[in-house]
């Protein structure tokens, strides 16, 4: 299964329509502790950079922004009462969203790991 | 202030520490280390731990009559300040709104007093323009160092057997390695500890004999800031400014009862005014009820959706184990256990008003 990454420091992976997006774990460890994540509902659409969620660290909020357009199918809601997992886990268990692609030729403009590996030096 | 951020004489001990490196009023500082901020400010609460503060202004008066001469610029009752006390206060403007807050101790032959980093250019001149025969003297060949928590006096007292016989509020001269220092009983995270100036050239040796101890960690301005926030002290800048009077901060504890009477400091006018018929907005500690941080400028409403005021600080508290904030809250509204509404990122969140602190002061008596 391919993973693909976004400049804002998201991973994607694909099976069928369905995408799994997350947080990559450099991102994860320049947050800091991660004390809340807000998270869009089932069903909420929305495009290539919009803002889709907010995750706040012990010092400051960040917003999470669309890698691709889609429409949301499940947030993951272990987040809401550990936030922390993912510091613990952002590439594994802790992932934010199952979303529908709306277009999957849009993952042909995100990096692989070896051109993330190079943005994040 | 130049555009170089500047760096105290504990820089190469925060970079070999692993300190995350942010400018912070023009100061190179470090804001975690590789513990990072929660478990710093456990740390704290719970064992003992070091902030660098040397990027704050340590200021050294001498002359005459120095105390009466501060109550001409602040409304704290100095000139009965005895020898080896310390005593919270703050500058007033002639609108009664705040210029700084600092600490003022009474050193026996010269007054000694701290001003914030992002404020010292302000208050030196001013200080030097109104303590008429007082002279004003800058310190920078020295650092200052924070040693904070349950376990800071075995940590500090097992160099310094003196500093064990501090209380809160009151300041010495000891040697620690045999280094003359200024270890005053006080600090800025509602915990027992010490602010501790030291030469520079020897700041780095103490500070190491202060991490040898057991107890001991490093912390950054990250969990200084969180600490503070849930111990209900504000923060210049945020919380204060020299738009807001003490009273309006809640911060009339902090005004002696002879000068609330007398007056004769900048702003009197306002703040006794104040003091009479309570203020247009004040000060209180906000709960919100689910876990969504409230940072600073987050609107907050009464339950008919009205604005009543703003966050002026808020984060994770991570003892309280939760969000918590402090913010403004306009006249008729504040009483504690009030319900509130925070608007966060356009949708109301609810929260409750609650007495300050939000953790128990550990000060030693």
């Amino acid at each position: 299964m391919t993973t693909y990454y976004s400049e804002e420091h998201e991973w994607i992976t694909v099976e069928g329509d369905i995408a799994t997006i997350g947080i990559t774990k450099h991102a994860a460890d320049q947050l800091g502790e991660i004390v809340f994540v807000e998270q869009r509902e089932s069903g909420d659409d929305f495009e290539k950079g919009d803002e889709i969620g907010v995750i706040e660290s012990v010092k400051a909020a960040s917003e999470i922004y669309a890698p691709v357009d889609g429409e949301v199918v499940e947030a993951n809601g272990a987040l809401e009462d550990n936030p922390g997992a993912l510091n613990e886990s952002p590439e594994g268990d802790a992932w934010i969203y199952k979303v529908k692609l709306a277009d999957a030729a849009q993952l042909e403009d995100l990096m692989d790991l070896d051109g993330y590996k190079a943005l994040i030096g | 202030m130049t555009d170089t951020p500047q760096r105290t004489p504990l820089y190469d001990l925060h970079v070999e520490l692993g300190g995350k490196m942010v400018d912070f009023a023009g100061w190179e500082m470090p804001v975690q280390y590789p513990m990072g901020i929660m478990g710093e400010h456990k740390q704290c609460r719970e064992k003992a731990a070091l902030f660098d503060v040397s990027h704050m202004g340590q200021v050294i008066l001498k002359g005459d009559n120095i105390g009466e001469k501060l109550e001409s610029i602040c409304p704290q009752a100095y000139a009965s300040l005895k020898e080896g006390k310390a005593r919270y206060g703050f500058f007033t403007n002639e609108d009664g709104g705040i210029m700084d807050d600092l600490i003022v101790s009474n050193a026996g032959d010269h007054f000694f007093v701290v001003v914030n980093a992002s404020m010292r250019h302000q208050d030196i001149p001013h200080m030097a323009a109104n303590l008429d025969g007082v002279e004003v003297v800058e310190i920078f060949d020295r650092a200052l160092v924070a040693v904070q928590g349950p376990k800071a006096e075995d940590v500090v007292g097992d160099l310094c057997p003196a500093a064990r016989d501090l209380t809160f509020m009151e300041t010495t001269l000891g040697d620690i390695n045999d280094v003359e220092c200024r270890i005053s009983r006080l600090g800025y995270t509602g915990e027992d500890g010490y602010e501790i100036s030291i030469p520079e050239d020897k700041a780095e040796a103490v500070a190491r004999a202060f991490l040898a101890h057991e107890d001991c960690e490093p912390a950054g301005l990250g969990a200084r800031d969180s600490l503070r926030l849930e111990a209900g002290l504000c923060l210049y800048g945020n919380d204060i400014d020299q738009t807001t009077s003490p009273i309006e901060a809640s911060l009339s504890w902090a005004i002696q009862k002879r000068r609330k009477e007398e007056g004769g400091f900048p702003g009197a006018d306002r703040i006794q005014r104040e003091l009479a018929e309570g203020a247009a907005k004040k000060l209180v500690g906000i709960k919100p009820e689910g876990r969504a941080p409230a940072r600073q400028h987050v609107e907050i409403q009464a339950q008919d959706g009205t604005t009543i005021g703003e966050i002026t600080s808020g984060s994770f508290g991570p003892t309280v184990g939760g969000p918590v904030a402090m913010g403004y809250v306009s006249k008729g509204h504040g009483e504690v256990g009030e319900k509130v509404n925070l608007i966060i990122r356009g949708k109301a969140q609810p929260a409750e008003i609650v007495s300050l602190p939000f953790v128990q002061q550990n000060y030693k008596r």
